[in-house]
């Protein structure tokens, strides 16, 4: 009995990734970001010889090894499922996409597991020296993870770097360094690295505001917040340096991704941005209705965003879709006739190989080489699938850009008034403060959801539809194995929240006499 | 010097055949979280057990991870047949290692929602049956898989169970056993040299002997099993074919690195567990690491090296998976080559590491003393 292809198994295959990507995401960032600031702390320690910061630094050292075990169990599942849930996919691109993967493990994961051991069990064995340096490493090595998954991620996006092979039915890798240097993976390691910085900022000043609210380690707490709001500041601003060039990246990469981004149906010129609003939930491509109720609507700058430009054209869902020749736009029914045709020489081409025939194998490669940048839209089944799911990439958007101009007021906010020594008096802003941990998680959650669901499609974007990514699976086998890993995450998600919290609440060790 | 394709993909095997021979060699660490509850006494001695065993899990869960990425980087197609098609056994082994990694962190925090010993549960778990479960996962290397491969690259799997068939095979089930057996002996033997408690130390010599006794005859029966046992390789022709007595026929051309290896393997496995369990020296581990290390690396490169199908067809003998089809292209083949160029350095840092931190032995008073850092 061999298992068919089954189309429903794809839904459950993306819900499996992204439960586990999501997972993943609640620790990854901390690890990031933590890992920076106790490498601060440390550097503060050796210093200054500040017993003070010691105390600091081993207490948040603590959180950090609660929250890294966990982000080091749930990455296991995600390198895995590519090859389980999506074995198509790692056949199809494992010459490329395994590389990084492999040399993050090399580059990266080594340092961080051998030097994670000396940072938490090595205060009494090793040299202050050594320690600290070993402190950093982790920071820099966790850094380097983020790197080489993020060049990974960026490369499904943006894929570059790379060559069909006919005769395998593969892509293949033909320079890493395209990959590398892709602006796409520079922009979304700047971006993924900075939020991350914030995120774990805000972890902090959440901490501190709960002990400052009940009177508890003022000292901890005041100097926590010192250093972490202008790490928080700092990356704040690197946050939105790197979301413009995204969002830059994004109308020449994807730019059907960014008109969804930004409920844009029709393609303007000069475009202008939808600072908020609410959809229109009849809306359809194609349709007369309009997108917005009540939009609050800033000329020019979508231009500016998409294309740095003030009066440039950006087009709209309804001109990727169904093309709009006066901009040199092709629609998708066209892009599918021509992956169609791509297809059969591809078909006559390995037909003709078969039958030795070497001219007929040449002219049929020949063609399809001419037209192979539209094979992956031969295996849409109609153009309207094209389309991401506005609704979710427009909102989600918009909320991530606004917390992401709130939190560096929030910053600024904390460090003016730790400075001065006032913070313990402005109550209401401490209360707000335990808020912030959920409000950068949100951030930061739906900056991968937009990332990933803006892709759709595709498993890798205009070459690889999800559907045709996937493993030969059975939908009740892939259902399962995602409630397995509901029911698993959700349970060690709780027991990790659980710790952390009485963690927080026994708080730093005593002083030392 | 450039190497052509075939070259850099013996050599990525045999790279993969020494990453596979390094997890082999510590998995002392899911050993010794199967010696936990019958070979200690008390909470004193378990607690110093998992924090000897937790300065060193991270790496033999970095050494899977990699295992894992190598493979995909140089063998795609394993990667995906594998991965894709034995979908119920590797979740399985992914599954008792998420848990392992959260139990060391968890055993001993307050509001764990398992309590200390729902974790120790789970290091059981991983070291017992995510172990036979690897094993057996190894096993299919020899014992094949039920797969078939369409026109277009892409798998499909042949029977429901989608691996988990594999721990019906008694040779994939044996070499599982194998391993777990095998893993206990290095898990005590390492827990010798790490800790310094007198009577526990008695206990896991007598452990690590009488683990020893259990294995090797599972362990010769795998090799003599060999005589005669089909593999798969290539024809004069370049068809994919079944051949009697392939394995054994592999393990004698590879001269030193087949049956020395093995040997030489086996003899210093021994060697260091009878060091442990007649002599007073505690430092037997490493002869038998060492030994572990070499016994994986002929095990490994017998399956995949001298045109052999490193993963067999069951349904379709021509759709077994060689280093020659199974592979990466030559650029990225490259690529990968100089990356592993880092492997000195990092073995390096992570030998020199292991020493500064191991440089006395842990004792009870080290992990009572710092509540806060410790497991």
């Amino acid at each position: 009995m061999m298992e068919a292809f089954d189309p429903a198994a794809v839904g459950w295959a993306r819900a499996q990734f992204a439960l586990t990507a999501m997972y993943h995401w609640m620790f990854v960032p901390l690890t990031l970001g933590l890992s920076c600031l106790l490498a601060f702390f440390e550097t503060f320690y050796f210093r200054t010889g500040n017993p003070e910061w010691k105390r600091i630094t081993r207490f948040w050292m603590r959180l950090f090894a609660v929250n890294f075990a966990i982000g080091i169990a749930t990455g296991l599942i995600l390198e895995f499922q590519f090859g389980t849930n999506w074995s198509h996919y790692s056949w199809m691109v494992g010459d490329i996409f395994g590389a990084p993967l492999a040399i993050e493990v090399l580059f990266a994961f080594f340092l961080e597991a051998t030097f994670f051991a000396v940072m938490f069990f090595g205060w009494e064995r090793v040299s202050p020296r050594f320690h600290l340096f070993s402190t950093w490493m982790v920071a820099i090595g966790s850094s380097l993870s983020a790197l080489w998954i993020l060049v990974a991620n960026a490369w499904m996006q943006h894929p570059v770097g790379m060559t069909f092979n006919p005769d395998l039915a593969r892509f293949e890798m033909q320079d890493i360094g395209a990959l590398i240097t892709s602006p796409a993976a520079v922009t979304h390691f700047l971006h993924a690295t900075s939020s991350s910085f914030v995120l774990s900022a805000l972890f902090v000043l959440s901490v501190c505001s709960w002990y400052l609210l009940k009177g508890r380690h003022p000292r901890l707490a005041v100097r926590s917040i010192l250093v972490a709001s202008v790490f928080g500041l700092l990356s704040s601003l690197l946050v939105i340096l790197s979301g413009d060039q995204a969002a830059y990246d994004a109308a020449r990469f994807q730019p059907m991704k960014l008109a969804a981004m930004e409920g844009l149906y029709q393609g303007e010129q000069p475009a202008g941005l939808v600072v908020f609003g609410l959809l229109n939930p009849d809306k359809q491509p194609g349709d007369d209705r309009p997108t917005f109720r009540h939009p609050l609507h800033l000329p020019f700058l979508l231009s500016l965003l998409a294309n740095h430009r003030l009066d440039s054209f950006v087009p709209g869902i309804d001109d990727l879709l169904y093309g709009n020749p006066e901009q040199g736009i092709e629609g998708v029914a066209e892009k599918m006739a021509r992956g169609r045709e791509a297809l059969a020489f591809l078909s006559r081409y390995r037909q003709a190989r078969q039958h030795g025939d070497a001219e007929a194998a040449a002219l049929n490669l020949e063609a399809f080489r001419q037209i192979e940048d539209r094979l992956g839209f031969a295996y849409l089944n109609h153009p309207e699938e094209a389309v991401p799911h506005v609704p979710t990439l427009f909102y989600g958007f918009h909320v991530m850009v606004a917390l992401g101009f709130l939190f560096p007021l929030i910053f600024l906010l904390y460090l003016a008034l730790a400075y001065r020594g006032r913070l313990s008096r402005h109550r209401w802003l401490l209360r707000f403060g335990l808020l912030l941990v959920p409000l950068g998680f949100a951030a930061s959650q739906l900056g991968w959801v937009v990332t990933e669901m803006g892709r759709q499609p595709w498993a890798i974007q205009n070459i690889l539809p999800v559907h045709v990514a996937q493993s030969s699976l059975a939908a009740t086998t892939v259902q399962s194995t995602f409630f397995i890993f509901l029911a698993l995450l959700t349970l060690l998600f709780i027991a990790e929240l659980r710790i952390m919290l009485n963690q927080i609440r026994i708080g730093p060790e005593e002083e030392k006499r | 010097m450039t190497l052509d394709h075939f070259q850099l993909q013996q050599l990525w095997w045999v790279l993969l055949s020494l990453v596979g021979a390094l997890l082999l060699a510590m998995t002392f660490v899911q050993g010794g979280q199967t010696l936990l509850w019958t070979t200690t006494r008390g909470e004193q001695e378990r607690t110093l057990v998992v924090n000897a065993l937790g300065r060193k899990w991270e790496l033999t869960f970095t050494l899977l991870v990699l295992f894992g990425g190598a493979f995909f980087a140089a063998f795609p197609r394993f990667y995906a047949v594998s991965f894709g098609g034995a979908y119920w056994l590797w979740m399985l082994i992914l599954i008792t290692f998420v848990l392992q990694g959260v139990s060391f962190e968890f055993r001993n925090k307050a509001g764990n929602l398992f309590g200390p010993r729902g974790y120790e549960g789970f290091l059981f778990l991983n070291g017992s049956l995510g172990l036979l479960a690897l094993g057996a996962a190894v096993g299919t290397l020899f014992t094949g898989g039920s797969f078939v491969i369409d026109g277009s690259g892409r798998m499909s799997w042949g029977t429901p169970l989608h691996g988990l068939e594999a721990l019906l095979t008694p040779y994939n089930v044996i070499l599982g056993l194998a391993l777990v057996l095998t893993a206990r002996v290095l898990g005590a033997l390492y827990l010798i040299q790490a800790i310094e408690a007198p009577n526990l130390t008695e206990r896991l010599r007598e452990s690590a002997w009488k683990n020893l006794l259990a294995a090797l005859p599972l362990i010769l029966f795998l090799l003599l099993r060999w005589h005669g046992m089909t593999g798969y390789g290539y024809a004069a022709d370049g068809a994919i074919v079944a051949v009697a007595g392939k394995y054994l026929d592999n393990l004698i051309a590879l001269g030193l690195f087949g049956i020395g290896f093995a040997a030489i393997g086996l003899a210093l496995l021994a060697g260091g567990t009878g060091m442990a369990r007649f002599t007073p020296v505690r430092g037997g581990v490493w002869l038998a690491a060492a030994g572990a290390l070499l016994f994986g690396l002929a095990l490994f490169l017998v399956c995949g090296l001298n045109e052999t199908a490193f993963y067999p067809s069951l349904l379709d003998p021509a759709a077994s998976l060689t280093i020659r089809n199974a592979s990466s292209s030559r650029y990225t083949l490259a690529v990968m080559a100089w990356a592993a160029l880092s492997v000195p350095l990092i073995l390096g840092y992570v030998a020199y590491v292991w020493r500064l931190m191991g440089a006395r032995p842990l004792v009870a008073d080290e992990v009572k003393n710092d509540p806060h850092h410790s497991y």
